[in-house]
């Protein structure tokens, strides 16, 4: 069953290579954060009660509604354009996504470790790249705060791969998903709109030497 | 002792947000400070031993508190109009030294931290009370140094975060004893080689970020120009510890294992690129808050350098961090007053800056022989150990290089300096200019005495703690 989700998982990663919507990408990140939910449910069944309460109140609160509603709403208030507008093409995303995704299959089965369960890591690695490449090819600011979840997706399924043993380390990444990601990246998201027009990261680029 | 630390700089940072009275204000400063200088003689006295579980002030810890209540001080205490008078709201203010005060409570609290993932945490907090500073003027400038500032630093720590979960999957079977740097120092050669190399390179690269090195330096380069001078003071010495205390506590971990060569290679590399990368951009820099930044890294390299060839290196890389603490943060100081007579950053703009203020013009020349590190600068002391040990390393293909781009560097920086001082500046409107306050130079003067006095006349205790600092490491 968790494997299932987790392909799902690494799935809805190439679907965010060819979506061309904002609001798509905001769709994904819910998607992603009801799997996460049916990851740790079954992957945490067995740890302290109010641990368990706490990760799951954490991934579907927080990562399957508050986020993507807060997205949305940062969306239409700065009244972005639903175009994604990658540089590069849909299609060289969708090329190159695959790619990651053999990649991490192929170190994964170089590695031999009991206390590693693969899928995880596999769908914890491409979602590490994947979103490091969404950023560097997207334009829109927005779309680089949501890559930033999507990286926080990746890190939350290597701490339940790693976290089986140790929950002390699963709440530190819940703690740095809730303080950083929406906090501090959303309401910047704001002032950025406020003093520039469109959120786009090219208009960001006024300090050099 | 620490709880009551914490919660005493919380408490002040609080009072300091609603506070909308300019003379409350200045006694709170004043307070936190007092606590700051209070616990880090505590913790010198009470060395090695742990409160609440994750805090153990070793001599590093003790070090690095030191230097950042030292600096600490003249930060704090210049008046907020310190460079910019016309937008003093008692919000803002308030807001800033809050901000500043939870920023040097993150700051000894990650010296401190016994536990990988506590260190972690507050530099966590540093980030985001970091960027309350730089963000403070709130116009596009700043906008934009602090959203660079927070998605880079944010990604890094994400980085390290990873690498926290892969050197716990490097225990093994060994997970229950828990991630205190002792502990794993003690399993170190039990840990398996694969993912604590993994484990080293999400690390290292995460604290790059903050210690400043090839490759995630940008964001801080940008951050010490846009944030306001006393902040920028802070952000180029102590700021810049917390990433080496980061990375220098695993490398203690690392050295005790096998793959100490290869770490030591890592450092090495990234360490010459830092310093490679600062030559060039000193090169073309106009604005000297960048330029300082540029020199920051480079010095950074040159304390990476010591820790990544042993021996005599890594007293050479200790001492040189301290002392470029100091001298780096009474250099941002003085930019504010360079600022305030010329009402830029470009070097362009300024110029026979004797005519205008002579204590800042003469601290100006001697800061410039401090960070070039020519006798009697402490920093010589440091690269001159850091040299020895390169030769007795037989490392010449580092060395050779490593005086070239120095020189460079020395060149470049000399140029810049020597026009602010004597060459007439392009067009200056001379009725704009402020008068400073001559007294208000002393705190540089007497940063600068401090780093010839720890560099030429260094107390016995100061050399205990490095060498405490540095005595489980192999020669």
């Amino acid at each position: 069953m968790i494997s299932i989700l987790l392909i799902i998982f690494i799935i809805s990663l190439l679907y965010f290579a060819i979506a061309n919507r904002l609001m798509t990408y905001v769709k994904i990140l819910a998607l992603q954060g009801i799997l996460l939910f049916g990851v740790a449910f079954i992957e945490l069944i067995e740890i302290n009660v109010v641990n368990l309460i706490f990760i799951l109140f954490e991934t579907i609160v927080v990562k399957a509604i508050a986020i993507p509603l807060f997205m949305r709403y940062i969306i239409k208030k700065n009244k972005i354009t639903r175009e994604a507008e990658p540089y590069v093409p849909y299609f060289v995303s969708l090329i190159l996504i695959t790619l990651i995704i053999v990649a991490t299959f192929l170190i994964a089965n170089y590695i031999h470790d009991t206390h590693l369960n693969k899928i995880y890591f596999i769908a914890a690695l491409s979602a590490l790249f994947s979103g490091l490449y969404f950023i560097t090819t997207r334009r829109k600011i927005i779309t680089h705060v949501i890559c930033y979840v999507m990286i926080e997706n990746g890190v939350f399924i290597l701490s339940l791969a790693v976290g089986h043993n140790m929950p002390m380390l699963v709440n530190l990444g819940i703690l740095l998903d809730v303080f950083v990601s929406v906090f501090l990246l959303g309401i910047f998201v704001n002032k950025v709109g406020d003093v520039i027009d469109e959120g786009d990261v090219t208009q960001l680029s006024k300090i050099k030497d | 002792m620490i709880l009551f630390y914490l919660a005493g700089s919380i408490v002040f940072a609080g009072i300091l947000f609603i506070n909308r009275n300019a003379f409350i204000n200045k006694l709170l400063v004043i307070g936190f400070l007092l606590l700051q200088i209070s616990y880090t003689g505590f913790i010198f006295v009470h060395q090695n031993i742990t409160e609440a579980t994750y805090f153990t002030p070793d001599a590093l810890a003790v070090l690095m508190t030191a230097t950042l209540t030292i600096i600490a001080i003249p930060t704090l205490l210049h008046r907020y109009d310190y460079v910019y008078k016309e937008q003093d709201t008692p919000g803002s203010k308030g807001l800033y030294y809050g901000a500043m005060v939870i920023f040097v409570m993150a700051l000894t609290a990650g010296f401190l931290a016994s536990h990988i993932a506590v260190t972690w945490i507050f530099v966590e907090i540093t980030t985001l009370s970091a960027s309350v500073l730089i963000f403070h003027r709130r116009n596009a400038g700043s906008i934009e140094a602090t959203w660079k500032y927070i998605f880079v630093s944010s990604i890094s720590l994400v980085f390290v975060f990873i690498g926290i979960l892969l050197l716990s999957l490097s225990m093994g079977d060994q997970y229950q004893a828990g991630m205190q740097y002792d502990t794993l120092t003690r399993l170190a050669p039990m840990l398996n080689p694969f993912w604590l190399k993994l484990a080293f390179i999400f690390i290292f690269t995460g604290y790059t970020a903050k210690l400043g090195l090839v490759p995630m330096y940008t964001a801080g380069i940008d951050a010490k120009d846009k944030a306001p001078t006393p902040a920028a003071a802070l952000f180029s010495s102590v700021l810049m510890n917390i990433g080496f205390v980061g990375i220098f506590r695993l490398y203690v971990i690392t050295a005790h294992s096998s793959i100490l060569g290869w770490v030591n290679t890592i450092i090495l590399i990234t360490a010459f690129l830092s310093v490679f990368v600062a030559t060039v951009y000193m090169m073309k820099v106009r604005n000297i808050k960048r330029m300082l930044a540029y020199s920051s890294i480079e010095h950074m390299g040159i304390v990476m350098i010591g820790i990544g060839i042993g021996g005599l290196g890594y007293y050479a890389a200790i001492l040189q961090l301290i002392l470029h603490s100091f001298v780096k943060s009474s250099l941002f100081l003085q930019v504010g007053h360079l600022y305030k007579t010329f009402k830029s950053k470009e070097i362009f703009a300024m110029g026979n800056y004797f005519k205008y203020n002579v204590p800042g013009a003469v601290f100006l020349l001697f800061a410039f022989i401090g960070i070039a590190a020519i006798p009697p600068s402490g920093l010589f002391v440091s690269e001159f150990y850091l040299m020895i040990a390169l030769i007795k390393a037989h490392e010449l293909i580092i060395l050779i290089p490593l005086l070239l781009l120095l020189t460079i560097i020395i060149w470049a920086f000399g140029k810049n300096m020597f026009k602010i001082l004597f060459v007439p500046p392009m067009n200056i409107d001379v009725n704009a200019m402020e008068k400073v306050n001559p007294y208000e130079t002393l705190s540089h003067y007497l940063l600068l005495v401090l780093v010839v006095y720890l560099g030429f006349f260094p107390p016995t205790t100061f050399v205990a703690l490095i060498q405490a600092t540095i005595h489980s490491l192999p020669i």
